[in-house]
């Protein structure tokens, strides 16, 4: 078959709500798109464990604590799940993370904003998972099989999430007015970045229609920003706080991404930082494994 | 002994199992989001989740035990490094792998000898927080002493650095075994555990792992300042500080 014949039967099974498996013939910018979205997102996990873990040690109490520590295992599960789905795909993890390291990858650009106080975190889980969600929750039909299976079990967690950020909020709505200040503030900082989380508008988004085209995508970056306001507002208010009005600054969206937001250093200094601490220790695994491999034919010679 | 003697040192004893897994924790809790590869970041967190959940339980019995009305977070955050009495291993900065790896690794072979006499403890209490935990402690010690073996039959430097942090902590397992009053009270009473046969259980996980890994046993030297006495060197003081900002910086406040 010719190449137009197998994309024109590949658009069709997609069409028919057909699921793609990784042995499928698939067009090559279907295979690329895919293995940049789905290592931005697998980085995503990984580069989100940071500014939560940044609480870890000071969560104000054992249950949260807990419940925090256990968050950001998740995260780092999220993130070694989808690594192992991309690689389904002809790539592997060690070069998807080189790439990562070497600043040629994205993240979601969330991460790259700090986490000052306790009430972040609250933020974070209710805003940034819950954002993460919406966006997520289309994707458990995408039309390639593996990441669809990914986004189900993944939904489930990033679900949990987001009652557990919204809870650290209800508390602090609910407790002394340094801790209501300090939700109020969490809520300035997150809500326009959490809106960003969904992408550019329609009009300036490039990778839309063919996304939309292949199921990939279900629905557009403007409609999924909508549908997260008219879910997240109402929780707002009875949390009796204010969510900000204006205007999404682009400006800002566009910095961030390009690698000037608040954070953007740190993140990336960190990961290389525990990528590069960790060669010994990957270089004695790897001794260690090749010298039992001779151990092993040895003793069977 | 008076009535008053035993019943504080019940307390004290429960209360230095469940610092030693409450500063362990806070030390592990640390490196998420840091280690040397996704999966031992996953594994160290799971073990950081499980010492913490011991810790929980085990604090909630002291604070039963006391009768004081203190919770678990009142006595993680609201104690003084003095009061703390967790043995000075587990305080131990995380330094580098080899220091996590090792600190670990003496730790859970400790942890799992005092888990698995205590699961007959004449307190029923213990002894069931001691039943869950000794299957924890096991996973802890496969994962531990694995990587002690790796690392040790490694490469050149994973071996140096191996036998480095042995011989930086080695000094801190004295307190582990040595038997004071409170100790001698509770084994008297069926509560606590011979820590004579704790010993001769731990040099035997000590000696087949580190045989395994190459790596040579150091020395035994005096050491005379034990965590569980309350006699913690400088590292503890900045671990609390960072632990309970939260309580000491927002009093009575609810979270
Ligand atoms: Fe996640
Ligand atoms: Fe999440």
């Amino acid at each position: 078959m010719d190449s137009e014949a197998l994309e024109r039967r590949f658009q069709a099974r997609i069409d028919a709500d057909e699921r793609i498996e990784p042995k499928d013939w698939m067009p090559d910018s279907y295979r690329r798109t895919l293995i940049r979205q789905m290592a931005q997102h697998a980085h995503s996990e990984i580069v989100g464990m940071l500014p939560e873990g940044n609480w870890i040690t000071r969560a104000p109490t054992l249950k949260r604590k807990a419940i925090l520590m256990a968050k950001v295992q998740d995260e780092g599960g999220h993130g070694a799940y989808l690594y192992g789905a991309t690689e389904t795909l002809g790539v592997t993890r060690d070069a998807l993370i080189e790439e990562l390291l070497a600043g040629a990858a994205k993240y979601s650009s969330i991460f790259n904003y700090p986490t000052p106080t306790w009430a972040d975190i609250g933020a974070i889980g209710w805003l940034v998972d819950g954002a993460a969600i919406m966006n997520q929750i289309p994707l458990c039909r995408c039309s390639f099989g593996p990441y669809a299976r990914a986004m189900v079990r993944i939904c489930k967690e990033e679900s949990f999430h987001q009652r557990q950020g919204y809870d650290i909020m209800l508390q602090l709505s609910r407790g002394t007015d340094a801790q209501r200040r300090m939700a109020q503030e969490a809520l300035d900082r997150w809500w326009w970045p959490s809106l960003m989380m969904f992408g550019p508008p329609d009009a300036d988004s490039k990778h839309s229609a063919q996304s939309m085209r292949w199921k990939i995508k279900r629905f557009s970056n403007d409609e999924l920003r909508e549908r997260f306001i008219e879910f997240t507002v109402p929780q707002a208010q009875y949390l009796g706080l204010t969510v900000p009005q204006g205007e999404i600054d682009w400006s800002e969206f566009r910095d961030v991404l390009d690698g000037h937001g608040p954070c953007n250093r740190e993140r990336l200094a960190a990961r290389r930082r525990a990528h590069e601490q960790g060669l010994w220790v990957r270089d004695a695994a790897t001794a260690y494994a090749s010298r039992q491999a001779a151990r092993k034919m040895q003793a069977a010679s | 002994m008076s009535a008053q003697f035993q019943a504080d040192a019940h307390f004290r004893y429960v209360l230095r199992l469940a610092d030693a897994n409450l500063v362990l924790a806070q030390r592990l809790g640390e490196l998420i989001g840091h280690a040397p590869a996704l999966e031992e970041d996953l594994a160290l967190g799971n073990v950081a989740l499980d010492l913490l959940g011991q810790a929980r339980l085990l604090l909630t019995h002291a604070g039963a035990l006391e009768g004081q009305d203190r919770d678990e977070d009142m006595l993680a955050f609201l104690r003084e490094q003095r009061e703390f009495l967790n043995a000075t291993l587990v305080e131990q900065p995380n330094g580098d792998f080899a220091h996590v790896i090792v600190r670990q690794f003496l730790f859970d072979a400790w942890q799992l000898e005092i888990y698995t006499r205590l699961g007959a403890s004449a307190d029923p209490q213990l002894a069931a927080i001691a039943a869950k935990g000794v299957k924890e402690a096991r996973y802890h010690l496969r994962f531990s002493s694995g990587w002690v073996v790796r690392l040790g039959d490694g490469t050149g430097e994973s071996r140096a650095r191996a036998q480095q942090a042995l011989e930086a902590l080695w000094p801190h397992t004295v307190e582990l075994f040595d038997a004071d009053d409170i100790d001698r009270a509770m084994l008297a009473q069926g509560v606590g555990v011979d820590l004579g046969a704790v010993q001769a259980a731990w040099n035997r996980h000590i000696d087949t792992t580190l045989a395994e890994a190459t790596l040579t046993r150091p020395a035994d030297r005096p050491w005379r300042w034990y965590g569980k006495r309350g006699q913690h060197g400088e590292h503890l003081g900045r671990l609390l500080a960072e632990m309970q900002y939260m309580q000491r910086t927002y009093p009575g406040a609810a979270w």
